[in-house]
């Protein structure tokens, strides 16, 4: 698992190279903190679909969530004069109950997540664009939440901060250092907890998980409410960066970029494989990959098919990785077995070949 | 097609007409097979058996042509070769039967025959010709005396039948040699004795089997000749009269093993856990009524499909209930799913051991402390030291043959793997545990150290039930026998009673 996320930090760090030496402005301070700036953004959501993943199951109503989300969130702020940590608390528990009723569909309905995620998909985006006659919500000329804007869109510079202003370097939007504290925060839920192993025990064989004792439905709605959730989160962040939206396309395909960063980042669409430092790398990958057709003159109607291309590449060499993997390990048990190491009871001697 | 051919231009009945001479193979630091003779005549059925690594499943490799020999021929119809290829094997008329169908169940009986080779008809439109499929597939279920017709889905077949469907669809390939491995490991009683119909039929057609088991009952009940190998080398090769169950057992593991009934070290116990007009989703009219005591095996035989994994799996909270009541230590309980047998103290060892028991992608102490996972995450995370520590406790507990406890248990052996299942919930001192099938398909060494085990645990106090369809297994290990028959307890046997007459009667019905 390590192996896999070095590598795809090496592709990173050449791709970048290369771009940064055919078009310097790419290292400028301002191209790295909008970068950093969308890697946090992205990033948010695209780990609440990790847990999503590794159950096996997948949520394709992200980007509408985002927008019917954002659109709740600058109306309840700007029109209804909710203050502003009531309605991201509104909206997040929105965000919980979005995640349990898909969870509770898959789970005791027995329904197929792609087809739950999908109707919500269409629902929410549906739903948002009602809730504002198709117009843009926004906010009115002067409008501001000095506090909240801090925290979503504010920038602090972090070594200058340390040093007291003798270093300055680069001002480092405040949502990729939430981004940061929710991976590491989500990094010990996956790798490190009770219900992390759970969920990766459910994601490789929910039935044997079953006849461990475990409460699979619990881990699985879980996963959901986890995504929903995080991706209320992300509706804030993204409503405050954009300042106004048009539900229309406000956030679409949002959730094909998290599946994208999870794919890279070494999740199985089967379930039961991935990791939270993989996927903030591949939300990272796919951000450099966008950065990379602005900054060296890709028409930028070519976006998707770079992204989609290396997404390609990039599974077919990690494929192609895992069978000499497969064929070392064989030859491996085959040399050990030489060496002596069998037993009788260990590897069934006829089959070494399995 | 070719072996039809080859069928009628062979040598007179009687003659042998695949020979494997001094045949020989070695993997780096494993002998599998040495200097192995065996000859096949039209209409021989002959064992094969040995403990597991034995060298079975090489020879079947030789013959299936997925292995090439270092040494020694093999002649078909009197022309001698290095080795057989794929193609070889089956244009030379053999065909297997292996443990694990290889059926498309969404499929009907038919389409499975003939899968990749169906007739065609309407010029290029090449769409299959159903009525032809159909028509072709009848006479091979007719030989076999199949109650069931071409365009019955596999889904609704019963094991057997499914296995009759491989050897129809061996049949097809106008096999002259049907390999049968490990065919009875998940059959029951009945079904086993219509298998051995089966191979009596396929014998008087003149088709020669190769039965391949550790059900050593079956072997003598169903062969002419016995070949016994062991580490690699044949031990012995018994002829008809010689067959006998003990001398098997003797040759293949050089010292005497029967299932020998050990007695309980004390009287039973109380009542662990009372089933009460217990009514299960399988057979939602029929109820169950039965007790367990602390401190004894309770067998709990029948055939298969009378409803005994399905009480498992309502006892252990997996199957809701549809009716009655369970009590345990007296007190009613309602198991809302397994989460809550377990904390009951309730443990199953369910019995398909690779995709209920384990998860084999997860290494053997990941799979040890699943269930109980809590005690080793002192704090917010779960503590890798603690959970090795339990692992290693486990593997030296049960003689668990590995010498990394950081292993995926995929890579275990069959034995092994059922270890790492009980070892699940023997770090979590259970107090009533159900084995379903807890033997099957492990080799005859591990089989006895479970039985071992499963006396262990009743004798500190445990009350053991065990689920299994293998008689010698049911007399040998039990204390009390439960038979089970369509869905209800057709009876209950005390140790003295324990008969496979009794037994057999009880499960297909009939009293005593």
């Amino acid at each position: 698992m390590l192996k896999k996320d070095f590598g795809l930090f090496a592709l990173i760090i050449v791709v970048g190279a290369v771009v940064a030496i055919i078009n310097p402005r790419f290292l400028s301070p301002i191209n790295i903190a909008n970068t950093a700036n969308l890697v946090g953004l992205f990033g948010i959501f695209a780990i609440g679909q990790g847990f999503v993943i590794i159950t096996g199951g997948i949520e394709l109503s992200v980007g509408s969530i985002i927008a019917i989300l954002g659109v709740i969130f600058i109306d309840l702020i700007a029109n209804q004069g909710v203050p502003w940590p009531l309605a991201a608390l509104a909206v997040t528990a929105i965000g919980v109950v979005m995640g349990l009723i898909h969870g509770l569909l898959v789970t005791k309905m027995r329904l197929q997540p792609f087809v739950v995620t999908l109707c919500g998909l269409l629902i929410y985006r549906g739903i948002a664009r009602f809730y504002t006659h198709d117009g843009t919500a926004g906010f009115g000329f002067g409008v501001s939440f000095p506090n909240l804007e801090w925290l979503t869109t504010g920038r602090t510079d972090l070594v200058s901060l340390v040093t007291g202003g003798a270093v300055p370097t680069i001002l480092i939007p405040h949502s990729f250092f939430f981004m940061l504290l929710l991976a590491a925060v989500m990094w010990v839920v996956m790798h490190r907890s009770v219900f992390g192993r759970y969920l990766f025990a459910v994601g490789k064989n929910e039935e044997a998980a079953r006849f461990s004792g475990i409460r699979t439905t619990r881990v699985i709605v879980a996963a959901y409410i986890i995504c929903a959730t995080l991706a209320a989160i992300a509706a804030i962040f993204f409503a405050m960066y954009t300042r106004s939206i048009l539900p229309s396309g406000h956030g679409s395909f949002y959730e094909l970029y998290a599946i994208a960063a999870a794919v890279l980042g070494g999740f199985s669409l089967r379930g039961g494989e991935g990791s939270i430092v993989g996927v903030v790398l591949g939300v990272i990958l796919l951000q450099v990959l966008q950065n990379l057709v602005n900054l060296l003159g890709i028409p930028s109607s070519l976006n998707f098919a770079v992204m989609g291309s290396v997404i390609l590449i990039g599974v077919i060499a990690d494929q192609q990785f895992k069978q000499f993997q497969e064929r070392r390990r064989t030859l491996e048990a085959a040399r050990l077995a030489a060496a002596g190491h069998h037993e009788r009871h260990e590897q069934p001697a006829e089959e070494p070949a399995e | 097609m070719t072996t039809a051919a080859a069928l009628s231009e062979s040598p007179e009945a009687g003659e042998p007409f695949l020979r494997l001479i001094g045949v020989r193979k070695s993997y780096p630091g494993v002998l599998a097979l040495a200097d192995f003779s065996m000859q096949v005549r039209p209409g021989e059925v002959i064992g094969i058996v040995g403990e597991n690594g034995a060298g079975k499943s090489t020879l079947m490799k030789i013959l299936g042509g997925v292995t090439e020999p270092d040494r020694g021929s093999i002649e078909i119809d009197g022309v001698a070769r290095d080795a057989l290829t794929v193609n070889g094997s089956m244009a030379a008329g053999i065909a297997f039967v292996h443990q694990e169908l290889n059926l498309f169940d969404n499929l009907d009986v038919a389409a499975n025959v003939y899968i990749g080779r169906e007739p065609r008809r309407y010029g290029f439109l090449r769409l299959v010709d159903t009525e032809k499929l159909q028509a072709s597939v009848q006479p091979f279920l007719d030989r076999l005396g199949a109650a069931f017709s071409p365009t019955t889905p596999v889904s609704r077949l019963s094991l057997a039948q499914q296995q009759m469907v491989e050897i129809a669809k061996a049949l097809s390939f106008n096999s002259r040699l049907v390999i049968l491995d490990e065919p009875t490991s998940a059959l029951p009683i009945a079904e086993t004795d219509k298998l051995l119909e089966v191979i009596a039929g396929l014998k008087a057609h003149g088709i020669s089997v190769i039965f391949v088991s550790h059900r050593l009952n079956e072997v003598v009940r169903a062969c002419d000749r016995v070949i016994v190998l062991r580490d690699g080398r044949t031990v012995g090769t018994l002829e008809e009269d010689q067959i006998d169950h003990d001398t098997m057992v003797q040759l293949m593991v050089g010292r005497e093993l029967k299932v020998d009934y050990e007695a309980p070290a004390q009287a039973r116990g109380a009542v662990g856990i009372s089933v009460q007009g217990l009514r299960t989703q399988s057979y939602p009219f029929q109820e169950v009524n039965l007790d367990i005591h602390y401190g004894e095996i309770l067998g709990l035989a029948g055939l298969v499909g009378a409803g005994r994994t399905e009480l498992a799996r309502a006892l252990f909270g997996i199957d809701p209930i549809e009716g009655g009541q369970m009590l345990v230590n007296g007190e009613p309980v309602r198991f809302a799913n397994s989460a809550a047998a377990v904390k009951a103290g309730i443990f199953l060892v369910p019995e398909d051991r690779k995709e209920m028991g384990l998860l084999l992608d997860l290494t053997m102490t990941e799979n040890i402390t699943l269930p109980d996972l809590r005690t080793y995450a002192p704090r917010l995370t779960v503590s890798r030291e603690a959970e090795a520590a339990q692992a290693e406790r486990s593997r030296t507990e049960l003689d668990i043959r590995t010498s990394d406890v950081g292993i995926l248990t995929s890579s275990l052996s069959g034995g092994n793997q059922q270890k790492v299942v009980l070892a699940k919930w023997l770090a979590m001192r259970p107090r009533i545990i159900i084995f379903d099938e807890p033997t099957r398909g492990i080799d005859v060494g591990a089989k006895s150290e479970i039985y071992r085990l499963m006396r262990g645990l009743a004798d500190t106090g445990v009350a053991v039930m065990m689920i299994s369809s293998d008689m010698e297994e049911v007399i040998g290990v039990s204390d009390r026998v439960a038979v089970m028959h369509e869905g209800r307890i057709s009876g209950v046997l005390d140790r003295a009673e324990c008969s496979e007459h009794n037994i057999l009667r009880l499960a297909v019905g009939k009293p005593i």
